[in-house]
């Protein structure tokens, strides 16, 4: 049962909230000890959120369309009174006094909060390894990473242990692991969704978006958490982008083309199943042109290491010991410091702080910082001109399919690589998604990325639910 | 005291002010002085992982009722954050406005006729506030630590004045105007004992006359009041002049005003000094320029108005303007009260007080010293008295100050002139020191209830001079 279907159920009193949260339950007890999906599972929470749910319907009240529906959050959304770690030891202990926006807004329509998901520490990685708590497993082989670094929303929702779920994605956090598990997962416009409550990583590019089982589940999930927030500044002055009323709509006349520029560093097994996905749409009545250009695009991997960990080495100086998490005692207030922050951040975060702070100091900024937001700026252009012929563009998710665990953990690039896709769409700030298309030459999910413009959710939805249609 | 003859003293001033919003810079936090220590706080000025700042407007507008008083270019502006480790920084960076500031290029304009440009007015937020508990009460030998944050997140105006004051005295005068202007805008309480007005000086020497290109600065910290300030800048001139005519050479520095021991000490050198790491905050859209600001009338234009009417000098009605006593002195006189007699009364008797007399009270008071029905300190008794309103010769009898008639005070100045005969000999020689030795018989005969004016007078009449 899909979580839309669910939720009408539900509210329609044909099934019950908690029988609903037992077998998601039952489904985390017989797999969790194989993939380790969750830093922590909320069961007796669940269970009495799930009774309050099918109170309330017996009494006559609408919970929502999310009604009963089991949601994992991403272990960096805040949650009030339950641990929040980040996949870091350094916020050992810390519970939130407050819930994120999206956290607030799920509840509000009836969804059920099952647990909070394992990621790569501050969301810095791509395959869910970098977690102080140890790594994800991908459902569909064992042996196999994620993809990250919301690798345990992914695993969660691909392993049955999830109805939906919340994962952040920067540079690629949401739909890498979305494409490697065989889930939809979607980045939507930057400011679409409030990132209150979201523990940040690169602030100019961090975005949450749902994980789902099915195109229709990930747009009442983003109709549910999307729209203003005046707690966000960068929140666009939008009402929820309304992209649930659109997958019926088709792909009629919809112009489509497949960026050139992205398919370069994708395995031949990967582009012919974007190649695939294109002559569906065209045969569902879009227009499809082979290519399209995006010539800065290549330039967004080199660009994206410097903005991200820049403005990490700044969001993350507020781990310092002195007023929550860990801390590590010293002689004065700067050996604290800096034994806290040693013991407390793991290998990969400790790399991008001092990336980071390299790139903003005196004397370097305009060359590195400076020069990544040109590339950034020409990124914005050329998309633009991209979408003044296209009103949707098809793209590799991932380049490969999931590899090995431990393949890439000794060579930092090799990892970096695997995002080349995915970060173009964050250093534009436009909508992205990951919508599972067939599988590649080992049989693992291969995911084909939709891309719109700015404020196109509805466009990429359409284009979306016309591929999850054509694979029957 | 300035650096001294061969050299002339360059002093830039930079001044934090609290800005008076009701709520904090980026949260809806209360902004107040003295509430119990960490009780005006909440996830986003206490910077908790996932919390966002959303800029207080309040806040802006009055940053631009700042730039608008001291004729700055208002512009579109730009947040940025100035990144370093301090516990009483919750974020540890700063959210601050860097190279794209809201006011640039204005200036302000002294009593004594002299400008001072203004080279910036920026918005930035507060830290909050650290007590270091231990046997020196400063962070070398402190045991431990205490941080309030209630004050993280206020917003500030930092105000960096060009380098064109050239004394003490000036800088004096200049916060003095600066202050003054922050009140009667209502931008800020500008209160140095609460902390709601910081003071750093930039001080440096070259020789004089004017002309030579700038000496290397020092910057002065722990300036809490203006005597401070004044005292700070013309040690630190004297202390560079001295160490330069000796052949030395001034280092850039920060120094640290000891008010003690009245002089500053090295409290970092520049080679201490931090990389900031400044980059636009994202989580904060650019500020656009709002519609203009209308001020009330400021102080510079409101002395020149008093003067006016007042038939004085500008600068004389100086502590009246800041004291807000305007338009008690502007009634008085136009009731007839002799200007000066008004001024010195409303400066010295009203000033300051939490309860003045009205304007009428004010007036009749002074009518009746005027005409001679009170003296002096009888008068400044009576104006003690008539706070909120009341009559001043009511209370005057109630105070038992029933004025001399001439005839019984020009008796008593006779009697008391053939008391002391050889005295008066010496004053009729124009020994005129003697008028006091007299005023004070006179006086004491008379229970204190003689105007010593009237007094002075009759001495001088029967002197015949």
């Amino acid at each position: 049962m899909t979580a839309v279907e669910t939720g009408a159920a539900v509210r329609a009193g044909r099934r019950r909230a908690r029988d609903v949260v037992e077998q998601h339950l039952a489904e985390i007890e017989a797999r969790e000890g194989d993939v380790h999906a969750f830093n922590l599972v909320l069961a007796a929470e669940a269970r009495a959120d799930a009774d309050e749910i099918d109170r309330r319907v017996d009494a006559g009240e609408d919970p929502g369309p999310l009604a009963g529906v089991p949601v994992a959050l991403k272990d960096n959304l805040c949650t009030r009174g339950v641990p929040t770690t980040c996949g870091s030891r350094i916020l050992d202990g810390w519970r939130p006094p407050y819930d994120a926006t999206v956290v607030s807004r799920l509840r509000g329509a009836g969804a059920v909060l099952i647990g909070k998901t394992n990621m790569d520490e501050f969301a810095m990685g791509s395959s869910t390894e970098n977690s102080a708590f140890g790594p994800t497993r991908n459902p569909h082989d064992l042996t196999k990473v994620p993809g990250g670094s919301s690798g345990g929303s992914a695993a969660a929702v691909a392993a049955g242990m999830a109805g939906v779920a919340l994962g952040s994605d920067t540079g690629g956090s949401i739909r890498l692991p979305a494409s490697l598990c065989g889930v939809v997962g979607v980045k939507p416009t930057y400011g679409r969704v409030s990132r209150y409550g979201l523990v940040a990583y690169a602030s100019s590019l961090d975005q949450i978006g749902p994980l789902a089982p099915t195109v229709a589940d990930a747009a009442v999930t983003l109709d549910v958490i999307g729209g203003h927030d005046p707690a966000d500044s960068t929140s666009i002055p939008e009402p929820s982008p309304g992209v649930s009323g659109q997958l019926a709509a088709g792909v009629e006349g919809l112009r489509v083309g497949i960026v050139h520029e992205l398919t370069w560093d994708a395995d031949p097994d990967v582009v012919a199943r974007v190649v695939a996905a294109g002559r569906a749409l065209e045969e569902a009545g879009a227009r499809v042109e082979e290519e399209a250009h995006v010539p800065a695009a290549v330039y967004g991997l080199s660009a994206y290491y410097l903005i991200a960990p820049a403005e990490a080495s700044s969001n993350l100086a507020r781990y310092d010991g002195a007023r929550y998490g860990l801390r590590v005692e010293g002689a004065d207030v700067n050996a604290m410091y800096h034994a806290t922050r040693s013991a407390g951040f793991g290998p990969e975060v400790k790399l991008r702080i001092m990336l980071g702070t390299y790139a903003l100091s005196a004397g370097y900024y305009d060359a590195y910082y400076g020069q990544a937001q040109r590339v950034r700026t020409l990124i914005i252009r050329d998309f633009a001109a991209a979408y003044e012929r296209f009103d949707v563009l098809l793209a590799p998710t991932s380049p490969s399919t999931a590899f090995t665990i431990g393949a890439r953990t000794q060579d930092p690039l090799a990892m970096y690589l695997v995002d080349v896709c995915t970060i173009p769409a964050n250093l534009a700030g436009i909508p992205a998604m990951s919508v599972p298309y067939g599988v590649g030459d080992d049989g693992l999910p291969v995911g084909v990325q939709v891309l719109a413009p700015a404020l196109g959710e509805r466009a990429m939805f359409r284009a979306a639910a016309a591929l999850e249609a054509s694979l029957g | 005291m300035t650096a001294g003859g061969a050299w002339e003293t360059v002093v830039g001033l930079e001044v934090h002010c609290e800005l008076a919003t009701a709520s904090k810079l980026f949260c809806g936090c209360r902004n107040a002085f003295g509430d119990e220590p960490n009780t005006d706080i909440c996830p986003v000025c206490l910077g908790l992982p996932g919390s966002l700042p959303v800029v207080n407007e309040a806040a802006v507008e009055l940053a631009m009722r700042i730039g608008t008083a001291l004729n700055c270019e208002i512009r579109p502006s730009l947040f940025h954050r100035k990144n370093y480790f301090y516990p009483d920084m919750p974020k540890d960076y700063q959210v601050s406005q860097y190279d794209e500031p809201i006011n640039v290029n204005g200036h302000l304009d002294l009593p004594d006729g002299s400008r001072v440009g203004i080279v910036r007015a920026h918005i930035e937020e507060d830290t909050g506030k650290t007590t270091h508990i231990g046997e020196s009460g400063r962070i070398h030998g402190a045991a431990y630590a205490l941080v309030d944050y209630n004050r993280a997140g206020v917003p500030l105006v930092e105000i960096v004045s060009a380098p064109d004051i050239r004394s003490g005295e000036q800088a004096k005068a200049y916060v003095n105007e600066l202050r003054a202007i922050l009140v009667a805008i209502g931008a800020s309480d500008a209160r140095m004992e609460e902390g709601s007005l910081r003071i750093d000086a930039n001080v440096s020497v070259r020789p004089a006359p004017a002309g030579a290109p700038l000496g290397t600065r020092a910057e002065i910290k722990n300036l809490n009041s203006v005597r401070s300030l004044t005292r700070a800048v013309d040690y630190e001139a004297r202390r560079q002049a001295e160490l330069l005519e000796a052949g030395g050479r001034v280092v850039q520095e920060t120094r640290h005003w000891d008010e003690n021991a009245g002089r500053t000490s090295t409290l970092r050198s520049k080679e201490e000094a931090e990389d900031y790491r400044y980059f636009p905050e994202p989580d904060l859209a650019p500020l656009d320029v709002k519609a203009a600001v209308v001020l009330p009338k400021l102080p510079a234009e409101r002395r020149a108005d008093l003067a006016a009417r007042a038939g004085v000098a500008p600068v004389d009605t100086q502590l009246v303007v800041e004291a807000g006593l305007d338009d008690l002195v502007a009634a008085a006189v136009q009731a007839g009260v002799e200007p000066r007699l008004a001024l010195t009364r409303a400066a010295n008797e009203v000033a300051g007080r939490t309860e003045a007399p009205d304007a009428a009270a004010f007036v009749a008071t002074l009518r009746l010293e005027q005409e001679g029905t009170l003296t002096a300190t009888q008068s400044k008794q009576v104006l003690a008295r008539v706070v909120g309103g009341g009559d001043p010769a009511a209370v005057a009898r109630e105070l038992g100050f029933e004025a001399l008639a001439a005839g019984a005070l020009a008796s008593t100045v006779d009697a008391t002139i053939a008391a002391h005969v050889e005295e008066w000999n010496r004053y009729q020689m124009g020994e005129d020191k003697l008028t006091g030795f007299f005023v004070g018989k006179v006086m004491a005969a008379t229970g204190g209830k003689a105007d010593g004016r009237a007094v002075t007078a009759l001495l001088r009449e029967r002197r015949g001079s």
